[in-house]
């Protein structure tokens, strides 16, 4: 009871190390704009590569007619969808507010363009992760 | 915008192996392997599943 306590506080006084408070504004930056945690922690390559991965596959999904799900509550794959959408969180709110990804999917293009819209915003995610393992000093 | 499936094999792998190399791996050298490698990997995991789908259809 007492150790759990101990760890408790041990975790409390980790969450407001200004170090950690750091880490999860990367994480927020990496997630809002693809790269930009990376940017913020000077690793200009890995920043420039993520930031050209994640919006080529954004841009080349948004072309093949891919759709950009919606908050929903229907179907599992729908739902699914929208919180991989959700992972690149500027792109997307970018696409939601222009109305692109609007339109059904007719063609099996615009199916796989519905996948890399997906893919970006998983990538982007994990790219946002990376960053924050950078800002906390667990990887180089 | 049209692509064949065989381009959008290949933008898609490329993307994903940068990605999977930046964030899988420390150093540079063992980015750019992995990137590789994972590249390779869909790549050819494509055409095999590919004719795989091909062969069993006949």
């Amino acid at each position: 009871m007492a150790t759990t306590q101990a760890q408790a506080q041990q975790q409390k006084v980790a969450n407001s190390n200004p170090r950690t408070m750091r880490a999860y504004g990367v994480f927020f930056a990496g997630w809002l704009v693809p790269g930009a945690g990376h940017f913020m922690e000077r690793r200009w390559i890995r920043g420039v590569l993520v930031l050209a991965a994640v919006l080529t596959l954004f841009v080349c999904g948004l072309e093949m007619g891919g759709k950009i799900y919606s908050p929903n509550a229907g179907d599992v794959l729908d739902i699914l969808g929208f919180f991989g959408d959700l992972g690149a969180a500027g792109l997307y709110l970018l696409a939601r507010v222009a109305g692109w990804g609007a339109q059904p999917v007719q063609i099996v293009v615009a199916d796989y363009g519905t996948k890399f819209l997906v893919v970006a915003g998983l990538l982007n995610f994990i790219a946002a992760v990376d960053a924050h393992d950078i800002a906390l000093g667990k990887k180089r | 915008m049209i692509v064949s499936h065989f381009t959008a094999v290949l933008i898609f792998a490329a993307c994903v192996s940068v990605v999977f190399g930046i964030t899988q791996r420390s150093e540079t050298r063992a980015m750019v392997k992995y990137g590789l490698y994972c590249f390779a990997l869909f790549v050819v995991g494509t055409i095999a599943a590919s004719w795989a789908m091909a062969l069993i259809k006949r």
